[in-house]
Parts: C-alpha cells; structure tokens; sequence
C-alpha cells in the first residue's frame, strides 16, 4: 500500500515561500492566482493491506514526526 | 563544574562551544555523541548549532527523536540547566523541550551578520551576570529563526518573563521581535543567536561570556 502524507503550513501562519510563489506567478503574466501556499508531500511505502489501521499508523507517524503540529497540518491519502 | 555538547551528524558549532565552556569553566566539556542513549551526569549541557541531519524534513526535527534528546527530556525536567543555541534552539522546541517553532526566515534568506539584541529579563538564570546591562551583540547565522507560536502562547511567555532576548532591528520576522526565550522553570534557554561565537576578542566582541558564566555561576 501507499500512502500519500500532504503536510502543510496552517491557515493563519505566515508562508513566505507561497507567498513569494505567488508573486512570480503573478509577474509571468498569471493574473488570476490570488495566493500560493507551498507544502511538502511524503510517500511511504507500506506493509499489509488493512487501509483503516494504515490510516490510523500513519496518523501517529503525522503526530510524532511528520508534520510539526505547532504551524503544520497534514492530510493522509491510502492507496491500495 | 562538568559540562557537556551533545554532537549531532552536521553539528558545525559543536567545536565553538567546546572552546567557550573550556574557557570559561577551565575544563573541556564532554563530547556527547548523538548514539549515546544517556547523559553523563554533569552540570550544565549545550545542544549546538549546525544543520543537523542536513536539516532533512524540518530544522531539528530528526535530532529532537533521538534517544540522546529523550534522556536530556527526563533531566531538563529534574531541573538540569540547557541551553540551545540556534539548531539547537530548533532541537529543543521541536522535542517539546521548549514551545513555538522555528519557521524559515521571512525574507527566505540565510542571514550571517553581528546581530543587536537587547536583553529583556535581566533576572533570568542566564542572564544575572550581565548586571543591568541591556545590550548585548552576537553573532547570528541562520535560515529558520523566524520564531513563532500562538498568541495564547506569546502572551504567556511574556507573561512570565520567558522572553530573555529580543532583536533590536528583527531579521527574520520573529513575532515580538523574539530571539531567546527559556522554559517555565527557567532551566532551559534556546536562542537564535551565537553567544559561544562571542567568547574572544578575536570573535570580534566577548559579550557572550557573561551568559556562561551566570549560569554557570548560578549552579
């Protein structure tokens, strides 16, 4: 199984490297973007086949490391 | 007086802090190498500065999870002294050690310069030694120092006078101009600046003398 671990700065904390995305799209010519937020994605490769208790592992890996809960939040996405 | 630097794989500043504590305490501190599960028992020990782990991740997130950082955990708590300065700010809060988090700076530049600050609790354990002395200069080198946490913790780090050290001209965005703040009980610093790059006249100022020596002196 994979799963996909999207970790983000929270809404409300400050992400220059979005912001300073955002402004170069907007120098190229990209009018419509209004803001760029920048993130990382994780990719782990996993053993066994039960999605909910993969779901509920990859959680704790969130809590305890993958994301600093202080300014990140994250979103998990299982893949069979 | 025993002292120790714990050394992670891409500490830099683990040899600065070496010489500072050999000077001023007159003995070589003992070099704590990350495998190590335990703490030899001394009295005061420094997280250094550095990328550890190449800064994978997040700055200090992989060296906050070693055993070294778990044993340092159960005697911070007993009331062992600490102090981290830059990465080794960024160690301690991600362990929890310290609360907030280090974000990259504002202006997304590595910044390396003499840096003002002011010193804001004169009363804190590492700070009695300066005497009234407001202003002090060390060096900073950093990317991620732009310090940050939530206004209910802002406010109670104010409240406490938890706020040691503050910037006088912010380089990097910290809120409230925050460079240094120590836990509740006072035993535990974490700092962006370099004050074990500020020891000698060679480093160009000695300003940084003054903090050893309060907590050392304390102890």
């Amino acid at each position: 199984m994979k799963a996909i671990v999207h970790v983000g700065l929270k809404p409300g904390v400050l992400d220059p490297q979005g912001r300073t995305i955002a402004g170069s799209l907007q120098n190229l010519g990209f009018d419509e973007v209004k803001g760029a937020r920048q993130g990382k994605v994780i990719e782990l490769d996993i053993k066994g086949d039960d999605v909910e208790a993969a779901k509920a592992r990859v959680t704790e890996m969130c809590e305890k490391l993958l994301a600093n809960t202080v300014i990140e939040s994250y979103r998990i996405e299982i893949e069979a | 007086m025993r002292t120790a630097v714990i050394v992670f794989p891409a500490s830099n500043c683990d040899r600065d802090a070496q010489s500072a504590l050999a000077k001023i305490t007159g003995r070589d501190p003992i070099m704590v190498w990350h495998r190590e599960t335990e703490l030899p028992d001394v009295d005061f020990v420094v997280i250094p500065g550095g990328f550890s782990y190449g800064d994978y991740l997040r700055s200090g997130a992989i060296a906050a999870r070693s055993e070294i950082i778990s044993d340092l955990k159960k005697k911070v708590e007993k009331g062992l002294p600490v102090a981290g300065f830059c990465n080794g700010f960024q160690v301690l809060t991600e362990a929890g050690i310290l609360p907030g988090a280090l974000m990259r700076n504002k202006s997304l530049k590595y910044i390396c310069k003499p840096q003002p600050l002011t010193i804001v609790n004169s009363k804190s354990r590492f700070t009695t030694g300066y005497n009234g002395q407001k202003d002090v200069t060390f060096p900073i080198a950093h990317h991620d120092g732009n310090y940050y946490a939530d206004k209910k913790t802002i406010d109670r780090l104010e409240k406490n006078g938890q706020v040691v050290f503050r910037y006088n001209g912010n380089p990097n965005g910290s809120i409230n101009d925050i460079a240094g703040i120590t836990n509740e009980a006072g035993n535990v610093l974490g700092m962006m600046p370099h004050p074990e790059r500020a020891v000698d006249p060679l480093h160009g100022g000695t300003d940084g003398i003054e903090l050893f020596k309060s907590v050392l002196g304390a102890l």
